[in-house]
């Protein structure tokens, strides 16, 4: 078998080389340099390559090297707190070997091959294991301990387990076939890792947003999307679910997008601190920056680097979200390949493969049984950038089929000012009857009416809207003006939510419900008091109504909102008495 | 020497196809010697053992089978000095002022490679650019990539003047230069730039790049390259703050077009290569703060819209890629209003790390929300005005009514030679927003409402 080929054709990341065996999606070391590439097609004895890197200057005839893998990612301790590229290089590593600027033919391992991590052995000498058993654990950040797990198609008995510091491509465990555990493992991006049993999704992603969790919750394990037209707040979005979501690991895939915002979020995160055990964020984080201007086989790449640490931390038994920004960015970078390979192209010269990549990938997210036995969940988030704000188009349109949540960002709402601007008439939830035993548990039996109440006043309002439009609000009845301004409240006072305000950029489950229960609770009394006889100009003038509108930013939450309450039940009874 | 090839086999719009050639590097710049002696300059595009295509920068007029050809083995470089400043380049950068070749410090790689997204430092310092829309809701920064949209018949050149004028670093003395590259735009475009330049003294701090109307059109896939490198230069290596200002990204696309159908790609949409999302990034990325370094690149561009269309593919990939938008209005434009920026889809990404308490003002943000908020509440009720007439209003709506017009006519409007500071930007938002109920300025906090409220400023100072 010949594993020394040469370049024979050279057309932007894609390279064509000859006389080399290759398999599909080898990755081979391309030119004298040994740029990174991967097989994606083979024809005769030439193999198609999508390089990784740059390859300006690059000539036929140079060597190719196979290397006889596929395109893997390192897994083990020290992923947490990592920034990777798209393949698995971290950035601060790259920064160190080749400065400010990426430049190529450099490699860098995905994991420290220096720092020693404190092994704990959950098993011992004479156990039987098998694949994805846990044999130890390691405190890879002060709130996560990574659990080691044995590689997926390994089993055996142990001969030996060792207890203690250890790099992590050091021997810890052998088995009486002689063969050896390492703490790190590799595996193949494209290849989804196994689990046990798939799992129904029954429990929430709490994310302290008012409108997701409120209105449109979605479910560990689940899979959402998020459509913005550009500068509909979409990035702002997910970075605040990045921040609160209450999963244990969060995997941020920056694909294809801005170097400044990378940069923002590359700098933020590690300032910010992690709600519940106040320690910083990213040490229950793993970053893939891929921005714009790297190279397009790699940010093809990224978005399977993400998916498969997050799989490797859900086999541990954490929850695990995953964002991916922008999927359209991928997406674009999979039409960009396939035009190179004068691929016959489908819609909107997407490569015809589109959904089914797209389908695929969400299909890698989802509540599970691990190989251990125990419960995880990867919750996928994904952006997509429709062109033009247009939702027809077909990334848009594959990823709707997928998805089970569909948070609706809307410009013109941003432009207003309204965020998070996610449209509550045009967003869905596919889980929100799934999820009722849980709200009916854990927050108040009463929420699922509330919210259903709410979102009733939201259509309505709509409705209400048109006329408004044609013959002014001044002349619709006043039970109708009243409904349009207890709309209004939901919207501006709930569904609003600042995302730079100290306190108001988190709002747990409780102050979520007691907010929207103040203000559906000034509504009924307003409609009471309407039917009693109350004007509405009067009703309108309510100073309890004014205060309600501020109460979401007060640090003091109860009290404020108890001293509201109480004197919006003197206001009411004052109007009654009129 | 290099080995002179008399292989061209056939001539495609701005390629030439050369045969049985010795390796030749992919993107390698090659030099084309026509019968008469002329020579040409390309590039290479696609490179196997059979054959290499070229693209000819200056256009395949007067090239024959007989051409000899020479693959230099090094893809296109700009030799940058610090003399750069105050010199005018062609499109492909050769001097046009009638100086003498610039005598390089170093020869620099025009396609620039990405910034490592971890040694990247967050853009947050202020650029005042002195008009009131742009500093007041839609904030530039050092680093950032801010394009204008706008459309043929517009002012953009003079905003994009203005602001190249009047932009500057609060309380900062630091060396600053601006780069601009012209892509297609015509002689009389490109004089109007030049005078100004001049008449203002800023040519000396400046590097210019024409790429003219008549120019050849695949020239204009290198003009901004070279501008980028110049500018990064500066900025890097000799700590500048270097604005780039590039006109016409527009007439930029249309060539890339241009070569994809002359390779015969795939077109995507509206007929524009799939890759030239990557292309512009490879473009706009080019902007940013260095952890360590002092200067900086900010990049304005300006783009028009073919038919005032924000969907076209041009401003909506652009639109991804730039940290926002300046949005220019043909209504208020017709209105007769200048600067005629369309706040509401106008938007800076940036602008939240650039404004606050230490960078600008702590109400800053509070008033621009509402600035925004009010000012769309407004627009939305002149349609329904046309429609129902003023008196159909209540009091409330039609507070908001007068406001938008306010707001447009003292807020948007100013001269062409106002340079209005921060201070009184934020002022006159005060101003306006003091003809609404207080109630509803439910985006301002209390505690600046209290502060800076006109209403209660006049109170504390009785």
């Amino acid at each position: 078998m010949k594993n020394k080929g040469e370049i024979y054709r050279i057309s932007g990341p894609v390279v064509i080389i000859s006389g080399l065996n290759t398999k599909m999606y080898d990755v081979v070391k391309v030119g004298t340099e040994g740029l990174m590439g991967e097989v994606i097609g083979i024809e005769g004895d030439k193999s198609t390559v999508q390089v990784y890197e740059e390859t300006s200057g690059l000539k036929p005839g140079e060597p190719v090297e196979n290397t006889g893998m596929s395109l893997s990612v390192e897994l083990g301790p020290g992923l947490l707190e990592s920034i990777y590229d798209g393949i698995q290089r971290p950035l601060p590593v790259l920064k160190e070997s080749m400065g400010d600027f990426i430049k190529r033919g450099v490699s860098a391992n995905g994991l420290s091959r220096e720092k020693e991590w404190d092994f704990v052995p959950t098993v011992k000498k004479g156990d039987k294991i098998n694949g994805g058993d846990i044999i130890g654990t390691v405190q890879e950040t002060q709130n996560i301990e990574q659990r080691i797990l044995v590689p997926p198609n390994v089993s055996g008995t142990i001969k030996e387990i060792m207890k203690g510091k250890f790099k992590v491509d050091a021997v810890i465990c052998t088995l009486t076939d002689g063969k050896e555990l390492m703490m790190m493992q590799k595996w193949p991006v494209r290849k989804p890792r196994p689990v046990s049993k798939k799992l129904t999704p029954s429990t929430p992603l709490i994310t302290g947003q008012r409108i997701l969790d409120g209105l449109f919750p979605i479910a560990k394990g689940g899979t959402a999307a998020i459509p913005g037209p550009f500068g509909s707040g979409k990035t702002v979005t997910q970075q605040q679910l990045a921040k609160w979501s209450d999963t244990e690991i969060v995997v941020y895939i920056g694909c294809g997008e801005r170097g400044n915002e990378m940069a923002d979020v590359l700098y933020e995160f590690p300032e910010i601190k992690d709600p519940k055990t106040g320690r910083p964020l990213m040490e229950r984080t793993v970053l893939i920056a891929n921005t714009s201007n790297m190279p397009v086989a790699a940010r093809e790449a990224s978005v399977y680097t993400g998916i498969t640490i997050a799989e490797y931390y859900r086999d541990m038994g954490y929850d695990v979200s995953l964002m991916a920004d922008s999927t359209s960015r991928w997406a674009e970078a999979m039409r960009e390949i396939s035009s190179r390979l004068e691929e016959m192209p489908g819609e909107e010269g997407y490569p015809a493969y589109l959904a089914a990549r797209l389908s695929e990938f969400y299909e890698r997210a989802g509540k599970v049984k691990a190989l251990c036995g125990k419960e995880g969940s990867i919750t996928v988030i994904g952006a997509v950038s429709p062109p033009g704000g247009d939702f027809s188009e077909p990334i848009t349109q594959n990823t709707l089929r997928i998805v089970k949540v569909f948070w609706a960002l809307d410009a013109k709402l941003a432009q207003r000012r309204h965020f998070p601007s996610i449209n509550w008439l045009n967003s869905y939830s596919l889980y929100t009857k799934a999820l009722g035993p849980w709200y009916d548990e854990h927050v108040s039996p009463d929420w699922v009416k509330l919210r259903n109440d709410a979102m009733e006043l939201l259509q309505k309002e709509s409705e209400l809207q048109e006329i408004v439009q044609l013959v002014g609000s001044d002349a619709l009845p006043e039970d109708q003006q009243l409904t349009l301004e207890i709309a209004r409240m939901i919207r501006e006072y709930f569904l609003q939510q600042n995302a730079y305000h100290e306190v108001d950029t988190y709002c747990p489950m409780e102050k979520q419900f007691k907010l929207m229960k103040a203000i559906m609770s000034w509504g009924d009394k307003a409609q009471n008091a309407l039917e009693g006889g109350a004007a509405v100009e009067d009703i309108m003038k309510s100073k309890t109504k004014d205060d309600l509108a501020k109460v979401k930013y007060e640090k003091e939450f109860d009290t404020a909102l108890g001293v509201i309450l109480k004197s919006m039940d003197e206001e009411f009874a004052k109007l009654r008495g009129k | 020497m290099t080995k002179e090839y008399k292989t061209i086999n056939q001539i495609a719009g701005p390629l030439i196809f050369v045969e049985k050639t010795e390796p030749v590097g992919y993107n390698e710049l090659v030099n084309i010697t026509l019968p008469d002696g002329t020579t040409k300059r390309g590039q290479v595009l696609d490179t196997s053992n059979d054959i290499v295509v070229v693209q000819v920068f200056e256009g395949t007029g007067g090239l024959n089978r007989e051409c000899g050809v020479r693959f230099t083995g090094e893809t296109i470089k700009l030799p940058v000095s610090k003399d750069l400043l105050g010199r005018i380049l062609s499109g492909a950068g050769e001097p046009l002022d009638g100086g003498p070749r610039i005598v390089p410090e170093d020869r620099l790689e025009i396609t620039g490679a990405a910034i490592n997204p971890y040694a990247r430092l967050p853009p947050k310092d202020f650029i005042q650019t002195g008009i009131s829309t742009i500093d007041g809701m839609n904030t530039l920064v050092r680093g950032q990539k801010l394009p204008i949209f706008s459309g043929s018949g517009l002012p953009h050149n003079e905003i994009a003047l203005q602001i190249a004028r009047q932009a500057k670093v609060r309380g900062s003395n630091e060396p600053f230069a601006v780069v601009f590259a012209a892509m297609g735009i015509t002689n009389e475009e490109a004089q109007y730039f030049m005078r100004d330049f001049e008449r203002t003294g800023a040519l000396e701090r400046a590097v210019v790049f024409l790429n003219l109307a008549d120019d050849p059109a695949v020239e204009r896939l290198i003009t901004p390259r070279l501008a980028l490198t110049a500018a990064e230069y500066l900025a890097y290596e000799h700590d500048m703050h270097v604005l780039v200002i590039l006109t016409d990204i527009t007439n930029y696309c249309e060539a890339l077009r241009q070569m994809g159908a002359a390779r015969e790609e795939v077109p995507g949409r509206r007929g524009y290569p799939g890759y030239m999302y990557t292309d512009l990034a490879s473009l706009y990325e080019r902007a940013g703060v260095i952890k360590g370094r002092k200067g900086s690149v900010t990049q304005f561009s300006i783009l028009s819209m073919p038919g005032d269309d924000i969907t076209h593919p041009i401003p909506d990939l652009s639109g991804y890629i730039t940290e926002g938008q300046i949005v220019i209005s043909r209504e208020l434009h017709r209105k007769g209003i200048y600067p005629p920026v369309n706040v509401l889809p106008s938007l800076s990404r940036l602008m939240n790390s650039g404004i606050g308490a230490t960078r600008t003002r702590e109400d800053h943000k509070a008033v621009s929300d509402q600035l925004y908020a009010a000012y769309a509440e407004g627009k939305d009720l002149r349609g329904l005005v046309a429609i129902v007439g003023k008196d159909a209003l209540s009091d409330r709506d039609r507070k908001f009514l007068e406001f938008a017009d306010m707001f447009e006519d003292k807020f948007v409007r100013q001269g062409d030679d106002e340079n209005r500071d921060i201070e009184t930007t934020l002022s006159i938002g005060w101003d306006l927003l003091a003809e609404l109920p207080e109630a509803q300025l439910t985006r301002i906090d209390n505690k600046y409402i209290q502060k800076y409220h006109p209403a209660h400023k006049a109170q504390k100072q009785e």
